[in-house]
């Protein structure tokens, strides 16, 4: 510790959020100074026209600085063990150059977070999330020879989105892309420094994201908005990647469920089988957290449900409530978690809560949307049907190799 | 494949010893593994100096179930019962503290006395009861839950309004106040707090030690006894008991692990490479030792061994035995007194201040000390006309910095007997041979994780239906097949056989209800 004497000068301290290894060339851009504070960084809600952003992801190739991104890098001996127990899916299965989708439970097998667990080499991984969980990987490590480093500011990350972000990633020079699956990673030479690529988004459409030494970052902006020149590169803000998200039918933390060691009230946080997760339990693993509340959860029954929603008209139904009948009788059964107009659906779309035994894929249920039009109040009752595909899949997502769009 | 049990008790403390016997009583198979060569656990009577005897760590009894006695038909020889507790004056003024009744001092503090024990009394039965119940689970449906809360709350309310709110008050308490609002005699303030605080690591002015020092009487009144052959010969009783019921035990067999497969428990391996099957494995282990080295934390979910990871359990209490050529010289006593038990406590701020370096890693320089003579009405403990004192002393902080190396353990040593030098000015003449047991020691010899007498202290937020942890206060772990019946699980330490029955109880009527 610095013991500083007196009339001796202070570095200052630092006031207001970080800024990314991006911020320079991303405030650059900026004209609508709308920015919000992401775990301690500042990150942009919108730069120039939050419509022009969103359909950069859908048209062209969308660039979201996601250096905020909170990661960890698990490494040693029992690291694969560690991370078993840790998530409620089965991490054997995924090899050195996988990347897996998990979430995490409570022993009450309650969601904690969700997020992407990178196997960046044999024996070595990332877990990259939007929380902060520290405190519980690390308790996590008692009995387990593994170590769990935090490396949020080690590593400087791009999300490089959207039909045409094949291209201009080959333009840029990356090697190798042909070959890399959806979930696939791959450790690429940028500059001399190393790279890795993920084929991995938040949009469901073609992209990938790049993590990068932030000494390098700037780099690899100009290097990437020099390849995308001629390929409607654009740099974006986190509503148009919101509205991608919603059209991909993803979840977020504190949306579509709360952080478990955020509530306080019990009965607010949600397990992975309400958040339509099933796929990701794999009971077959003797032991991880949550096992046993959630064979219990699974025999008995869960009390939520989580629903993608078709809905009629053009109403947001933002914060709505939702109604097993059009005369929003008796009690809800649940209620909207984030909505949209999809753009490139032309649809009226919502994630929703409701109680079980409602909601069941092709379920017609009544949302409650209240809109505002020259100051006063309407409210409308609006059909809607329960789906159960994500609303925006596009086939060049998963198709290997991508079109050169 | 070796042969198939219904049940493996890890580790032949008396604890596991009344629940292999109870269990097998009711018909199982069972089988004991005790690491050291002889049973007891911490109840057991060996050598410490040629031709010497002593109980090496519990040496009272005063808290053994009258349950588990008549189940087990024990019937225990004692060779002092219902001791007064003498509390030593350097001048030779000492004050006599019996069940319910007080000598030496004031006619006020004498009726004080009174009362306050009857007070204690009718809360101690109340802690009795609870002693004697698998502690019902928060937020639960289940029937029996709720009958045992029914149960304790409707007690509560049978006190009467008046003692009601008293009993309300006070077990959050801690007994100094207690005992300075009450009473005059600086002795008698600090003869209880020593109660109150013995085998933990609190002061008296630390909170809920009116409880721990409830926890005392919880037994019998906290009448107190001396086994004859010492403490071994209770748990000797207990494997006749256990043995005759056909639990088979086997001594020097440290258990390695337990062997979890596919999520539950199989059985057990030893040290020495042997395994035994059996679904039910109950440890008779402190909890942390149970999960981290016994199980693996791995094989528990992560929020369970994080609170395993929290429990407290930092010894406080040495053993100190001295062999003795003849009775030292006491002012004031008469030769029967020496049957008695001692204790050097002479007000209730030396207690606290005996503590205070505890808190820092040190131990204390003016030690609290209970005392007994066991060979005094024993002969079978000492060559003849030769004797053994028992003490516990207190404060000696299981993590002393630096370490429980020999200048340390020298120096409390002297602490000791400068401290016992006061009221028995020819004891270091008198003595032939000793034996102090720190924390570190016991902790190595008993196999107790930091050497508490309770596996675990014994708190409020370590009691009950949080004892050890939230989730395995039902004797069960969240582990399938793995049971607790030590001391860290409810109720907690002191030779009650409590936590054993307990357990062996809700084993079977698990099994009934399966």
């Amino acid at each position: 510790m610095t013991i500083y004497q007196q009339g001796q000068v202070r570095e200052p301290v630092p006031q207001g959020p970080l800024k990314t290894p991006f911020y320079p060339r991303v405030a650059e851009i900026d004209i609508v100074h709308q920015w919000h504070e992401w775990k301690g960084f500042s990150s942009p809600d919108a730069l120039y026209c939050e419509d022009l952003e969103y359909f950069s992801i859908r048209n062209g190739t969308g660039v979201f600085d996601l250096s905020p991104m909170t990661k960890y890098r698990v490494t040693g001996p029992d690291a694969m063990d560690y991370l078993n127990r840790l998530v409620t899916r089965d991490m054997a299965k995924i090899k050195p150059g996988r990347v897996a989708y998990a979430v995490w439970c409570d022993d009450q097998g309650q969601v904690i977070d969700d997020g992407t667990i990178f196997h960046l080499r044999e024996g070595e991984y990332r877990i990259c999330c939007q929380e902060r969980h520290f405190a519980w990987f690390l308790a996590a490590t008692i009995g387990f020879d593994v170590d769990v480093v935090h490396e949020t500011e080690e590593v400087a990350g791009l999300a490089v989105q959207g039909p045409t972000s094949y291209s201009v990633m080959k333009t840029m020079g990356v090697e190798g892309l042909e070959e890399l699956k959806p979930f696939g990673l791959i450790h690429v030479d940028f500059q001399g420094t190393e790279m890795m690529v993920s084929r991995t988004g938040f949009t469901a459409d073609l992209g990938y994201e790049l993590w990068i030494d932030p000494a390098k970052a700037l780099d690899l902006w100009d290097a990437l908005f020099e390849a995308g020149k001629n390929f409607k590169i654009r740099a974006i803000g986190t509503h148009a990647l919101e509205l991608a998200r919603i059209e991909a039918g993803y979840l977020a933390p504190y949306a579509e469920f709360l952080p478990v060691d955020e509530t306080i009230r019990t009965g607010r946080s949600r397990s992975p089988l309400e958040l339509g997760l099933e796929w990701l339990v794999d009971f077959k693993k003797p032991n991880f957290n949550g096992r046993r509340a959630l064979a219990e959860e699974k025999r008995k029954g869960s009390t939520w449900r989580l629903v993608k929603l078709d809905i009629e008209g053009n109403k947001v139904a933002d914060s709505s409530y939702i109604f097993s009948n059009s005369k929003a009788k008796g009690e809800s059964i649940g209620f909207i978690t984030s909505a949209a107009w999809s753009p490139v659906c032309k649809q009226n779309i919502a994630l929703g809560t409701v109680r079980t035994p409602h909601g069941k894929p092709g379920d017609t249920v009544w949302v409650e949307i209240y809109y505002q039009r020259e100051m006063h109040w309407n409210r409308e009752m609006a059909k809607a049907t329960v789906v159960d595909k994500p609303f925006w899949f596009p086939r060049r997502r998963g198709a290997t190799p991508p079109g050169p769009y | 494949m070796t042969d198939k049990y219904d049940a493996i008790v890890v580790g032949a403390g008396h604890n596991g010893l009344v629940c292999s016997a109870l269990l097998a009583k009711a018909g199982k198979r069972v089988l004991v593994l005790e690491a050291n060569q002889q049973v007891g656990g911490a109840a057991i009577t060996r050598e410490f100096a040629e031709g010497y005897l002593v109980s090496a760590c519990a040496h009272l009894l005063y808290q053994l179930q009258p349950e588990v006695r008549k189940e087990l038909k024990l019937a225990t020889r004692l060779v002092t019962e219902d001791m007064t507790t003498i509390a030593l004056g350097e001048d030779g003024k000492h004050v006599r503290l019996k069940t319910d009744s007080v000598e030496g001092v004031s006619d006020e503090d004498a009726q004080q006395y009174r009362d306050f024990r009857k007070r204690m009394a009718r809360f101690s039965k109340l802690l009795r009861k609870i002693f004697n119940k698998t502690p019902p689970r928060l937020g639960n449906q289940d029937f029996q839950d709720f009958l045992t809360y029914a149960q304790l709350g409707l007690d509560v309310r049978m006190l009467g309004k008046a003692e009601m709110e008293a009993f309300l008050r006070l077990i959050f308490m801690n007994i100094h106040d207690e005992v300075t609002e009450r009473f005059e005699h600086p002795m008698l303030k600090g003869a209880i707090s020593l109660d109150a605080v013995l085998g933990t690591h609190l002061g008296p002015r630390s909170p809920n030690t009116m409880m721990t020092y409830l926890y005392r009487l919880a037994g019998d009144q906290g009448r107190t006894g001396v086994p004859a052959g010492g403490m071994g010969s209770v748990s000797n009783e207990l494997a006749q008991a256990a043995r005759s019921a056909g639990v088979t035990i086997r001594t020097g067999m440290p258990v390695k692990r337990i062997i979890i497969e596919n999520g539950r428990a199989t059985g057990v391996e030893t040290e020495s490479g042997e395994r035994f099957d059996s679904y039910k494995v109950i440890s008779n282990a402190d909890p942390k030792t149970t999960l981290m080295k016994l199980i693996g934390a791995k094989h528990a979910e992560t929020g369970f061994a994080r609170r395993v990871s929290h429990i407290r359990a930092r010894g406080n209490a040495a053993k100190l035995h001295l062999a003795l050529d003849g009775l030292p010289a006491i002012e004031g006593l008469s030769r029967k007194d020496f049957a008695e038990r001692l204790v050097i406590a002479p007000d209730e701020h030396y207690v606290e201040r005996a503590f205070n370096p505890a808190k820092y890693g040190e131990s204390s320089p003016h030690p609290v000390i209970e005392i007994t003579f066991p060979s005094f009405r024993d002969e079978t403990l000492a060559p003849t006309g030769k004797h053994v004192m028992s003490a516990v002393v207190q404060y000696a902080p299981y993590g002393l910095k630096g370490g429980w190396n020999e200048e340390a353990k020298a120096e409390f040593m002297k602490a000791i007997l400068d401290t016992l030098s006061k009221y028995m000015p020819d004891i270091e003449q008198r003595i032939t041979a000793s034996e102090l047991l720190t924390p570190a020691d016991i902790e190595n010899e008993f196999h107790i994780t930091g050497g508490h007498w309770h596996h675990g202290e014994l708190s409020l937020d370590q009691f009950l239906f949080v004892r050890p942890v939230n989730g395995a206060a039902q004797y069960q772990l969240p582990v399938d097949g793995v049971y607790l019946c030590g001391a860290g699980a409810h109720p907690g330490g002191g030779i009650s056989g409590a936590a054993g029955r307990n357990a062996a109880r809700a084993i079977l009527r698990q099994e009934k209800a399966a």
